[in-house]
């Protein structure tokens, strides 16, 4: 077992033979930092987090996405201190309702962010800008604290809202980071000529693996101005200019450059790794892509937060059809997934079951919540002999002939209608393929037994109806379609689905369904 | 024309001084959905193709700039 820490000078050491520390590690829009740089400004800093908390104190990032807020995650790991980053660009009541629940002894916050500070100070009392100042950094009590981080001690919590609205911490350590880098790394042969386009954000769980794959193999990570992904001609030069060869993307951001028809008229030159999770990719649009960039092989990854990013994975492999949906694959390596039906026996043939994950990159738990972390992370059902943790992910799952996992829904999807057990995301497959359809989701109003369709594009509910129809059987056919100007995402990107639910309800209210 | 543009807007998105806006992408006013949106309707109302080339901030920042998109494109 090894520490972040250990790995990042493993590989600092192998740039310094080859005299390249001047390599540069992460750059943005208007800045960059080399390796040297990267190493000294962290343990700068990492001694003035030092000055002010104890080992495995809780430190807040409050900073814009960009260089300094990558060297500041660095700096907190040097200090032995979990960060927790908060999304600056959210509603001040929800940055609160996180401090709350993480309780740090420290505030790192940049100049962009200083008007929150009054309103956090009731939280918080140690506050510091991440500015360069004329502090005498003490290398021994850098050492002393550096001596004391071990591999089972926090890296980071990564908050996600829960299902009822309560944000939720995931506490991941050294371990499970190291392992599941380990994976990623090997299975994509990420190396020091690796070169991401990050887009996701810091506080999003995809992003960790291209921030911490740079760190541990020497790689570089351009982080991508999210105004470029509105403007994906910029994207594209961005990337051609740097010669980005791995972008790790949500679906939305493949959307939308297929919806422009960019790859027409411009190409990611050095592109060679396409990768993409945290939402189903609707099919065609993968299939566009992959007729444009035939020599790139793309994958499908999948998992949620709790076992570090990602837990299966499929590179795309064959040719699906507009309607088929994309497996999520088989297990990472020195990962165990397994199926299990209600009773928490395991499945062993083609049924729908809860996907669970055993391994090493399963994270400790929730960050002060013993209940949603008794729920979640569970005793295997499958052993009785001595303790040990899995995780359930709520995910609903089933292989198919081919022994690829395919995703279902969360179990919150999976309905009942009509004396039918229905999954909406087999609905969803189904709308998206439809070509005048730029996206499509289904949402169940419990109350009063009804399926709904949400969509954006230019097909009438009429004619989306028929083709339904046409393509379904009759008990999954919605019974009320809302055309929509824009879909809704949340934060991360996704489908604000809580949203549509109470937009439905008001609609209904209104009696506008009509 | 530009009242034309400008009645479009307000109907993606009311509540912009649209008449003297000037950073209406830098000044964050639009989601990237909701300019992938603007150039749909664009399209559809001034009957023009937009090349992905010419989606680019600078094109958008003001009533002025989409204007001249508009005849630019329109001769291409």
């Amino acid at each position: 077992m090894e520490t972040v820490i250990f790995q990042f000078e493993k590989m600092l050491h192998k740039l310094q033979q080859k005299q390249v520390t001047n390599k540069v590690a992460f750059l943005d829009a208007t800045s960059q930092v080399t390796y040297q740089q990267l190493y000294e400004d962290a343990l700068f800093f990492a001694y003035k987090i030092i000055c002010n908390t104890k080992k495995n104190d809780v430190v807040c990032l409050l900073m814009q996405r960009g260089v300094p807020m990558a060297m500041m995650m660095l700096a907190c790991i040097y200090a032995g201190t979990p960060y927790v980053i908060l999304d600056d660009q959210q509603p001040i009541d929800r940055i609160i309702k996180i401090i709350k629940i993480a309780n740090p002894s420290l505030i790192i916050y940049d100049e962009v962010n200083l008007d929150k500070c009054p309103s956090l100070n009731a939280f918080c009392s140690t506050f510091f800008l991440a500015n360069k100042d004329q502090t005498q950094v003490d290398n021994f009590s850098l050492l002393a604290r550096k001596k004391q981080i071990i591999a089972t001690d926090p890296l980071y919590i990564l908050f996600t809202s829960g299902s009822t609205g309560e944000p939720k911490g995931t506490v991941i350590t050294h371990h499970n980071v190291c392992s599941y880098i380990e994976w990623f790394v090997h299975c994509f042969h990420l190396n020091r000529k690796t070169i991401f386009a990050n887009q996701t954000p810091f506080y999003f769980s995809m992003s960790v693996s291209d921030y911490y794959a740079t760190l541990l193999t020497g790689a570089t990570m351009v982080i991508v101005p999210k105004s470029y992904f509105s403007f994906p001609v910029k994207l594209f030069e961005m990337m051609n200019e740097f010669q980005v060869n791995t972008i790790y993307w949500v679906p939305s951001v493949y959307r939308l450059i297929y919806q422009f028809k960019l790859l027409d008229y411009i190409k990611p030159k050095y592109l060679k790794l396409a990768l993409f999770a945290g939402e189903v990719m609707p099919t065609k649009i993968l299939n566009d892509w992959m007729d444009h960039l035939p020599k790139v092989q793309f994958c499908n990854l999948f998992g949620p937060t709790e076992t570090t990013d990602i837990c299966t994975y499929f590179k795309v492999n064959r040719r699906f059809a507009n309607n088929e949906a994309l497996p999520i694959g088989n297990a990472c390596e020195n990962l165990e997934v397994f199926l299990i039906n209600e009773n928490h026996q395991k499945i062993t043939d083609h049924s729908v079951g809860e996907l669970i994950v055993k391994g090493p990159f399963v994270a400790s738990g929730y960050y002060h919540n013993p209940s949603k972390t008794k729920n979640s992370f569970i005793q295997n059902p499958l052993q009785k002999n001595y303790p040990e943790v899995v995780y359930r992910t709520g995910d609903l799952c089933y292989y198919n002939e081919n022994h690829e996992l395919m995703y279902v829904s969360r179990i919150d999807f999976q309905i009942k209608h009509l004396g039918y057990r229905i999954e909406l995301g087999e609905i969803e497959t189904i709308i998206n393929a439809n070509l005048n359809i730029k996206i499509g989701f289904c949402i169940y109003d419990k109350e009063n037994d009804n399926i709904l369709c949400f969509y954006e594009g230019k097909t009438e509910k009429k004619e989306l109806n028929q083709y339904l129809v046409s393509k379904l059987p009759y008990y999954m056919i919605p019974k009320y379609y809302i055309k929509l100007n824009e879909v809704k995402l949340n934060q991360n990107g996704k489908i604000d689905r809580k949203y549509y639910q109470n937009y439905f309800n008001e609609l209904l209210k209104e009696d506008e369904l009509k | 024309m530009k009242e034309k543009l400008i009645e479009l807007l307000t109907q993606l998105k009311p509540g912009i001084d649209y008449n003297h806006q000037t950073n209406l992408i830098s000044g964050g006013y639009f989601t990237s959905l909701e300019i992938m949106r603007l150039v749909m309707l664009l399209q559809d109302a001034f009957d023009v193709t937009i090349s992905p080339l010419y989606i680019l901030p600078e094109n958008f920042e003001s009533v002025d700039a989409m204007l001249h998109l508009i005849e630019l494109v329109e001769d291409d």
